[in-house]
């Protein structure tokens, strides 16, 4: 039997789609531990530009 | 003594009347006039609309928290402004009519010394014949009650899914013209987590539709981020989150009707659809509140304090001008009445000068693009800027105001849940530097990339999840709250 070609040319055939290692970095415990600090400390760094 | 009188308890209002209590004491009168008993913390109602909060884990009572702090609390509405006393007295005063139920429809004239203006968007469902949980057929989660009830409707379509039903699910802006897409996009992606968690995913049908040129935009004109070695305009990654979730999307659209299991809309081509829903949660169009104002001899002044669109005029620029004129110059600086020195608006309330997305409009001559958003960062920094001029106002340490928060000159950061769960739960993180894009400044993408960033991630979702309750302590003056940030 032969494969169906997936339809071309469609709303979601063109944006990227994350990869599985990618999904699974998004919820690992120990990498967004670490992102948790990064991100809080680059939104300190946007408020005190912000003069907040 | 001075009175400084605050129309409206949201989040800018209620920063504007904590950080007068604790600069002012007791020594000045701060009056906080609202119709709600009840603070609300509203970038969580989006979790009530999907269960995953009650009402009363995002609202508070205020008159208890107000009392502790001095602050006296009317819960009317305001209905009118008097800049310049009336044939009776001098003093300025706002005409306000209760909402209690101990003085329900009684009138009452506050005289002020200094009167902010917070009383934030008038949620204009009555802008798309249909829109709307009262008299209309879609749900909102704009405030706690919409909210728990677009949840109740959510779980019954849930329900009949379980029996092997399909539902389609339609989520967005409910206008050409609105803004706050951001809620919404926070929305959808609450709604796909909950069929996911529920067993029904692959039975529901969700789409995406709004007046946003390209996904990504938010009103802010889009965004442009770094990330994976390119700049990368935040479309990219707006597409990819709905192509990962099995979103389709719909943009350039102005829903004009709905009806009930179908809606209408237009699209910027010109062309005219009709999309069938089962469960529809539409943002509405925004406008002031619909405050008048007069002068002394009792004339009708409103056009001259507000905007055609209810919104109150500030130190912003209002000449009309093309969007390639548009400069960061126009934003205001002090949210100052032009015409009434100790008159100010903050919040939602001020009249932007222009939206910041391009506008743009059909060719029957629909405009299909979004007004600008007011979040809660900004928001906020607003309302502590003017409570800190009043302050020095107040004190006679300064004539005008001197501190500023221009949209234009300030970051703000989003955090959007993408399902919530301490574990498996997402949030995207979006920061932008300045809100409104400075081209002098930054030539290339209008914003500074090196504070303007997005990601996708369990961090962002514990942020998001701390910050409810760090804001609702905060909110409620609990020990510690003036050190905790805005």
């Amino acid at each position: 039997m032969t494969a169906k070609n997936k339809e071309p040319y469609q709303q979601a055939y063109y944006p990227p789609v994350p990869t599985r290692w990618v999904k699974y970095m998004r919820t690992s415990l120990v990498w967004q531990f670490v992102r948790f600090w990064v991100i809080n400390f680059k939104i300190l760094k946007l408020m005190l530009k912000s003069g907040h | 003594m001075a009175r400084i009188v605050i129309l409206g308890a949201g989040i800018s209002g209620h920063t504007v009347a904590r950080y007068l209590s604790l600069w002012l004491g007791k020594e000045h009168r701060v009056t906080v006039v609202s119709p709600k008993p009840k603070w609300n913390w509203i970038p969580s109602n989006v979790w009530v609309g999907c269960g995953e909060m009650t009402v009363d884990q995002v609202t508070f009572e205020l008159a208890p928290v107000y009392r502790k702090a001095g602050i006296e609390f009317l819960q009317a509405r305001a209905l009118s402004l008097h800049p310049e006393g009336d044939g009776t007295r001098a003093r300025p005063f706002v005409r306000v009519e209760y909402t209690e139920a101990a003085r329900l429809g009684q009138t009452e004239d506050l005289e002020y010394d200094y009167l902010v203006n917070a009383t934030g968007p008038k949620l204009n469902f009555a802008g798309t014949p249909g829109l709307g949980p009262e008299g209309g057929h879609t749900v909102s989660v704009c405030t706690p009650e919409h909210a728990l009830q677009a949840n109740t409707q959510l779980q019954q379509c849930i329900k009949e899914m379980k029996k092997g039903e399909r539902r389609r699910f339609v989520v967005g802006t409910g206008h050409g013209m609105c803004t706050c897409q951001g809620a919404a996009f926070e929305y959808i992606y609450n709604v796909d987590h909950a069929l996911r968690q529920a067993g029904v995913r692959e039975l529901a049908d969700i789409v995406w539709i709004s007046n946003e040129y390209e996904l990504g935009d938010f009103g802010m004109g889009g965004v442009h981020i770094t990330r994976g070695g390119y700049v990368t305009n935040g479309k990219v990654f707006a597409e990819s989150l709905m192509v990962e979730r099995g979103i389709s999307w719909i943009t350039r659209a102005a829903v004009t009707k709905i009806e009930p299991g179908k809606l209408h809309y237009e699209t910027l081509d010109g062309a005219f659809h009709e999309l069938d829903y089962d469960f529809a949660m539409l943002i509405p169009p925004f406008a002031g509140v619909g405050l008048k104002a007069f002068d002394k001899a009792g004339a009708d002044i409103t056009g001259e304090v507000f905007a055609p669109n209810g919104f109150m005029k500030v130190d912003a620029d209002y000449q009309p001008k093309a969007f390639e004129e548009w400069n960061k110059k126009d934003w205001p600086k002090t949210y100052e009445s032009p015409k009434y020195k100790n008159v100010f608006a903050v919040g939602i309330a001020f009249a932007p000068p222009h939206p910041i997305s391009k506008v743009m409009k059909s060719p029957s001559g629909t405009q299909i693009s979004p007004t600008p958003p007011r979040t809660g960062m900004p928001s906020a920094a607003i309302g502590k800027t003017v409570a800190a001029n009043i302050r020095d106002l107040v004190k006679g340490k300064i004539t005008a105001p001197v501190y500023t928060a221009s949209m234009a000159e300030m970051g703000a950061a989003c955090l959007a849940s993408t399902g919530s769960d301490i574990f498996k739960g997402t949030a995207a993180t979006m920061t932008v530097y300045p809100v409104v894009p400075d081209y002098e400044t930054y030539p290339e993408y209008g914003r500074d990339m090196a504070l303007t960033f997005g990601e996708i991630g369990l961090a962002g979702h514990w942020m998001k999840w701390i910050l409810h309750y760090v804001f609702m302590y905060q909110a409620q003056l609990r020990p510690g709250w003036s050190i905790l940030p805005d």
